[in-house]
């Protein structure tokens, strides 16, 4: 048995049913990539599996750790070790990044307002914290601000793998986390993302296009059409994917490498 | 800035503020308001005749005026199942242990006395109608700052009392200005001399403790020339099956050069009707700033108004409203722009929740000849449900030339997607909902001192459990 395994998972948004029965076995160490053209259920997959509330499970199954996380709230998932990289992250105003990560962190480590013996202590937080931010290159400025406000697109992106770096999940999806990065940042996100790359970690990386896998290689790649998977293999297909796109499977579609 | 700090919250309003002492008093006026209790009022303080009469014209202004219509549904108040005097103790002390034990250990629950010693340069505690306790650092003391409560100001300082008293706030000014004017006790008088600032926050903490009671706390305070202060107030009171009133009149002078800041977090039990009218009178390029934090009541009627009386005359009102189950905040703020080149702002935010209504009510009036006033109105509100209720009514008035008035209104919902992104980072619903809501009032919250700050959060974490009310 995968240490995460996705079974026949059916979703739909607004009564459309976009996936389709899609299945997929994750171990931990793992790099899976997910590619697929637009509007082929991608980000269902990733919102779906986080348990957003505007997507409806139709049928199937997730299990991690024993427990079919569907029947979990979003934070239940997060605790459990589930970590989602989102493609558009929200701005919320008035909590800084400082507060976000520990208030996060605390939560992770099942600290509720009672047990102080469970809070981080702030010396153990800020070296954490600083750490974590040289990998990323990133300055502490960005602390205080609130959170995602006014950030650049890349700063955004680096600040969500900086919130995954911090959370140390088992399972992390990273929804196009390369989509609107210029290449230096793409480089400091993929250097972190490396780092943690281990026999702790199964990752999920949800793409559109091949660039981010010559950062990040994965070690199975999957292509998603119209909700379900139509191939499954090793990198090479990714190679062939930057050679002829989606026109496989969909006509009108790009190229798979991005257009620079 | 902390904005949403993580605070052990075992207990909920009625342990921490609902509780109440059972009554010992030294003289309670009967129920119900007529000329002899008026009297009775007056002639328990010694006041010199001039305020007896005052007070009695106020009364009459009172009963001629109609209720207003224009705002929250007033009729349910029963001015004659109230009591309009109730002292309960027959001394003011100098030190907390002078004190009454039960009214002793009432602030202490409260905190009061803690706060203190830690951060505030003078401390004023009204119970029911009267102060009962009062300091002042001895420096400030020294150098001619005055802050006493308002009934020894009468006794102490009756030049500058009747030089000011009633002139920025006339008794006809409004229904409850003449009910206040005619029943006043208590609340707080404060006198910055030239140059002098007074660079600690001042406190006054009001409490009612008796059931059908009527808190009517005059304040009173005059920055002379140059001079700064920053004064801030808390109130409570016990929850009651039945309702008490609370109806205060703060009458404020800025002069040259001078400001002021006046904080007020009021979390009143929801029993509680609170109708308060604040005016402050501001001079050549002097400030005054509302800070003013409404959780609580029944029913709030508010708004802090600024008449800009001189070129450079600055007048900011910042509030936060929060209404719960069966509230009605209804709250903002009014702009008077007398001189030219004033300026001016409002940003009020509101969050209302499990039917709760908040209303912003603004006037900002420019009088003929004020040319080149700027002022900016910002109105937010943030809905928790589907059930509950916002509203603005905003209203201008301009007769000037070159003006610019600004006004900016938003009603948004907590939404799902900020939600859903603090719950992905394993943060629980209700402590997310709670982070938005306390992220949404973080510009009124960071202009608290911190200890004011950390209480309000703690107070919105309390509403946002549903503890109240």
């Amino acid at each position: 048995m995968a240490d995460f395994e996705i079974k026949d998972l059916r979703a739909s948004v607004e009564g459309r049913q976009i996936l389709k029965g899609v299945s997929l076995d994750i171990d931990k160490g793992e790099v899976h990539a997910v590619m697929g053209p637009n509007g082929s259920g991608k980000s269902t997959l990733s919102h779906t599996l986080m348990g957003h509330p505007g997507y409806t499970v139709d049928g199937g199954e997730v299990c991690f750790k024993g427990r079919n996380v569907l029947e979990l709230e979003p934070d239940e998932r997060a605790r459990l070790g589930m970590f989602l990289a989102l493609q558009y992250p929200v701005v919320v105003p008035g909590i800084s990044m400082t507060n976000f990560l520990r208030t996060a962190l605390n939560a992770k480590r099942g600290y509720d307002g009672k047990d102080k013996s469970k809070q981080i202590s702030p010396k153990e937080f800020r070296s954490m914290l600083k750490g974590e931010l040289e990998v990323l290159h990133m300055d502490d400025s960005f602390l205080p601000r609130y959170i995602n406000d006014g950030f650049s697109g890349g700063e955004k992106k680096r600040a969500e793998i900086l919130q995954m770096a911090m959370l140390k999940p088992e399972i992390a999806i990273l929804d196009e986390t390369d989509s609107g990065l210029d290449i230096d940042s793409i480089k400091f996100v993929a250097e972190a993302v490396n780092r943690m790359r281990g026999p702790e970690l199964g990752i999920l990386i949800i793409t559109h296009y091949t660039r981010i896998l010559e950062f990040i290689k994965p070690d199975f790649v999957h292509v998603l059409v119209d909700g379900k998977f139509v191939l499954s293999g090793g990198p090479e297909i990714a190679a062939r994917l930057e050679k002829t796109g989606y026109s496989e499977w969909v006509s009108d579609e790009p190229q798979a490498k991005e257009v620079v | 800035m902390a904005t949403a700090p993580k605070i052990d919250v075992g207990s909920d309003y009625k342990e921490k503020y609902g509780f109440f002492v059972p009554e010992d008093f030294v003289f309670k006026a009967k129920r119900g308001l007529n000329p002899e209790i008026v009297k009775e009022i007056s002639w328990m303080k010694k006041e010199p005749e001039w305020m007896t009469k005052m007070r009695l014209r106020s009364l009459e202004i009172f009963r001629k005026k109609p209720m207003p219509t224009w705002g929250a549904d007033l009729s349910v108040i029963d001015f004659e199942n109230i009591f309009y005097y109730l002292q309960a103790t027959d001394k003011q002390s100098k030190t907390w242990e002078e004190l009454p034990p039960d009214i002793k250990a009432t602030y202490d629950r409260l905190g009061v006395p803690e706060a203190e010693r830690k951060f505030l340069a003078g401390v004023s505690a009204q119970y029911e109608s009267e102060v009962v306790y009062h300091s002042l650092h001895e420096e400030l003391t020294k150098k001619g700052v005055i802050f006493t409560d308002t009934d020894s100001a009468l006794r102490d300082h009756p030049e500058l009392f009747k030089e000011y008293f009633g002139t920025i706030i006339p008794p006809a000014d409004n229904k409850f200005a003449a009910l206040n004017t005619a029943v006043w006790s208590g609340g707080s008088f404060i006198y910055v001399p030239k140059g002098v600032r007074v660079d600690i926050p001042l406190q006054a903490y009001f409490r009612i403790n008796a059931e059908n009671m009527g808190q009517f706390e005059r304040t009173l305070i005059i920055c002379d020339e140059g001079s700064f202060v920053h004064y801030i107030e808390g109130c409570t009171a016990p929850i009651y099956t039945s309702d008490s009133l609370h109806s205060a009149v703060v009458e404020i002078v800025v002069k040259r050069n001078a400001r002021c800041r006046y904080t007020t977090i009021q979390n009143w039990s929801t029993n509680v009707f609170n109708l308060v009218t604040k005016r402050a009178q501001v001079f050549g390029d002097a400030t005054m700033e509302w800070v003013d934090g409404n959780l609580g009541s029944q029913i709030t009627m508010k708004y802090p108004s600024v008449y800009l009386m001189e070129p450079g005359a600055k007048g900011d009102v910042l509030s936060v409203a929060f209404a719960g189950k069966g509230q009605h905040q209804d709250a903002g703020g009014k702009m008077i722009h007398v001189a030219p080149n004033t300026t001016s702002t409002i940003t009020s935010k509101s969050i209302s929740k499990a039917g709760g209504r908040t209303s912003y009510r603004g006037h900002i009036k420019i009088y003929p000849g004020a040319n080149n006033c700027k002022s900016f109105v910002k109105c937010d509100a943030l809905l928790l449900d589907d059930e509950s209720r916002s509203d603005t009514y905003p209203y201008n008035d301009v007769d000037a030339e070159n003006v610019t008035l600004g006004h900016e209104a938003t009603v948004s919902k907590v939404s799902d997607e900020q939600l859903f992104y603090l719950m992905s980072r394993g943060i629980p619903r209700a402590e997310a909902e709670t982070m938005i809501v306390n992220g949404f009032i973080e510009p009124f919250t960071k202009e608290l001192p911190l200890e004011y700050a950390v209480e309000l959060n703690r107070l919105i974490q309390l509403e946002m459990e549903g503890s109240v009310g």
